[in-house]
């Protein structure tokens, strides 16, 4: 191999380097059996029993959010519905879930809401499949354009390098979150006239959109910096002589090498992207009520919960197993990607 | 020393002139006029004939940058008055100065700011020194499992719960609440009491995770080894030689988290119900009251900034081998 950091074999590369991959064989000695460096990532990460489990939790909460529809239609309830007018038991004359713990009960298993009555666990889901599919894309976003501007600035240096740092600097100057939430209603007037109701789809392309433009920094620094330093390694050099275009050294000979510190920081990167979204929420400039939303929830039950606290309980606690998951989750992709990386 | 303050000082300076004009033209230029914007739904047309006024929008737009900015040093009139030195212009809600109302906001968040960084710096650093310290004990999983756990809290989480136990059920701490410090300081502390603890809570978890790893990688040291090796005492050792070691990272994580607890203190207060500046600058999204937006931004941007400063001078002061110029 050529690569001296041995990424070149992890699954992505050898999928896209057909013509590199008979060479390799041919060098191997035949007998003793190579492992790609992904295979050893996936040895080490299979002993990780952290890991392992906390990538199902991950997985599970993606599952379940991914497949809403479908669990809601077999438990027979849907997250629009106000059950709470249609049986007026239900409510009480404030509004609250007249049953104990938040109306908990056979019919409906995680309680009603106060205000409507909706049946919280078709709510939550459905607002996770929300959450969770907006801070996906965002993420996928947010990568893509750090990969870009990143490479970029590392693999052209010079010039273009100097001026995309100072748009990295000013863009880190900004205070992030602030801007996230002044920059909202901007991008929805871009779409809708002031005097309409703004559609979901549009809040959905303004959050994404408001997520890409303002969280690719941090990313597109660190995959400039080894960028930086893989250019001057041989097999770069290797590549030049040879006549490759910088479009080929970028993407045979560079995005490889740069596959490790992309997971690592997308598995870094994703539930804080949720949280962001979950944030955009509460503040009250993401999603907003008829659609159910895993942020929205914190944003009800922070109102009312003097009166009905058992409304927080199920979404908070499940954001706080989904985050602990997912953070040692990412410690654990880190261990197993890197084992220099002690804890 | 002097030299690094200027350098800074006037990059600081240009940077502030940069966000300023990016949020002036993203919210005058980019989308349809502001006017409309600003009006909102059932505009009439003598609203907007009163915005624009008000705003000197049939100006070009760079022309209304220039006045913006010239109104910051040098004050401005409006239709509904004079508006003194640093001029922000004025809110399209309530025609107030926002200077005025940034300025009667600030001292709350500035308060909770502060209050909970003290908390969390004390508690995450001593926490996270004891996990280095006893690594590998009971001691250190303990807090370090649990830095983990609390830091997957959210305030909006973490903030009603610790209400319900201390104010709703118990009723030993009334609901959190504002008091200037300069009239009763008692009645400051107890008001921030909560919401600190809540905020400090999960800052104090990320900052007692990375002194502990830092701590760890500073230990492994040579220079610490070969103080050790001299036969210092290893408590002298731990607290002189690697502590000082291990306190840069942190530094530069201060350094990026007091921008986000500035924003963190737009959740805090919306869920304690506490005005302060970020729930100013949440009111003004919601309302489209650009003028109050523009000037939350540049104040606070300023705010990032200086801090940045004031942490990039404290590394030279922790670590000698930093030279600021």
């Amino acid at each position: 191999m050529t690569s001296p950091i041995e990424i070149e074999g992890a699954v992505t590369s050898s999928a896209l380097d057909k013509e590199g991959a008979p060479q390799g064989d041919a060098k191997e000695p035949k007998k003793l059996e190579g492992r790609s460096p992904g295979q050893l990532m996936w040895r080490r990460f299979k002993r990780d029993k952290t890991g392992i489990i906390s990538a199902f939790v991950v997985l599970f909460f993606f599952l379940i959010a991914a497949l809403a529809p479908v669990i809601t239609k077999l438990y027979g309830k849907d997250p629009y519905t106000f059950y709470g007018q249609d049986d007026p038991t239900l409510l009480n004359e404030f509004n609250l879930p007249a049953g104990p713990n938040g109306g908990m009960s056979p019919e409906h298993w995680f309680g009603i809401d106060p205000n409507y009555g909706r049946d919280v666990l078709a709510y939550l889901l459905y607002g996770m499949r929300t959450s969770l599919g907006t801070a996906l894309l965002a993420t996928i976003g947010m990568v893509f354009i750090g990969i870009v501007i990143g490479l970029t600035a590392g693999y052209f240096g010079g010039k273009i390098d100097y001026w995309l740092g100072r748009l990295i600097d000013f863009m880190l100057a900004l205070p992030n979150q602030l801007f996230m939430v002044a920059a909202m209603p901007v991008i929805v007037t871009v779409f809708v006239a002031p005097d309409e109701e703004t559609p979901t789809i549009v809040r959905f392309l303004a959050i994404t959109g408001v997520m890409w433009l303002l969280t690719w920094m941090s990313l597109a620094r660190l995959i400039r910096a080894v960028t930086l330093s893989l250019r001057e390694r041989e097999f770069v050099e290797a590549a030049k002589v040879a006549g490759a275009s910088p479009w080929r050294i970028i993407r045979k000979e560079l995005l490889p090498n740069l596959v490790t510190p992309i997971i690592v920081q997308g598995t870094y990167l994703l539930p804080s992207t949720i949280l962001s979204v979950a944030f955009l929420s509460f503040v009250g400039v993401g999603y907003q009520d008829p659609t159910p939303d895993w942020g929205l929830m914190f944003a009800t039950a922070a109102n009312i919960y003097e009166q009905d606290p058992t409304y927080m309980f199920f979404p908070g606690v499940a954001m706080v197993v989904f985050v602990v998951a997912f953070n040692l989750l990412g410690d654990s992709v880190r261990d197993a990607f890197d084992p220099k990386t002690g804890r | 020393m002097l030299r690094f303050l200027i350098r800074r000082v006037s990059g600081a300076a240009l940077i502030l002139l940069l966000i300023s004009a990016f949020t002036f033209f993203m919210y005058f230029a980019i989308p349809q006029d502001p006017a409309t914007l600003a009006c909102g739904k059932n505009c009439t047309p003598d609203a907007l004939a009163i915005i624009h006024k008000n705003l000197g929008l049939d100006d070009p737009v760079p022309l209304q940058y220039w006045h913006y900015l010239s109104g910051i040093f040098a004050g401005r009139d409006f239709g509904v008055g004079h508006c003194d030195a640093p001029c922000f212009g004025v809110s399209f809600r309530n025609n107030q100065m926002v200077w005025d109302t940034i300025m009667d906001r600030l001292p709350l968040t500035l308060s909770l700011t502060f209050g909970g960084l003290v908390v969390f710096l004390f508690v995450g650093l001593g926490a996270g020194l004891m996990a280095a310290r006893y690594r590998g004990t009971w001691l250190d999983k303990i807090f370090s499992g649990g830095s983990l756990v609390l830091s997957s809290f959210q305030i909006y989480f973490l903030g009603p719960i610790v209400l319900g136990i201390f104010v709703y059920s118990t009723g030993w701490l009334d609901k959190p609440k504002y008091v200037p410090i300069t009239q009763d300081p008692g009645g400051w502390f107890m008001g921030l009491l909560i919401p600190w603890i809540v905020m400090a809570t999960i800052f104090t978890a990320n900052y007692t995770r990375m002194s502990r790893s830092s701590m760890i990688e500073q230990l492994q040291e040579e220079h610490v080894r070969a103080a050790k090796a001299k036969g210092m005492s290893s408590r002298y050792v731990f607290y002189r030689y690697a502590w000082r070691g291990s306190v840069i990272p942190i530094i530069t994580i201060l350094g990026m988290d007091i921008g986000a607890l500035l924003s963190g203190g737009m959740v805090t207060e919306l869920t304690f119900g506490l005005a302060g500046f970020g729930r100013l600058a949440r009111d003004s999204v919601i309302l489209k009251d650009l003028p109050v937006l523009m000037g939350v931004m540049i104040i606070s941007a300023a705010f990032i900034i200086i801090c940045n400063i004031v942490v990039d001078a404290m590394y030279a002061v922790v670590d000698p081998r930093v030279r600021l110029s």
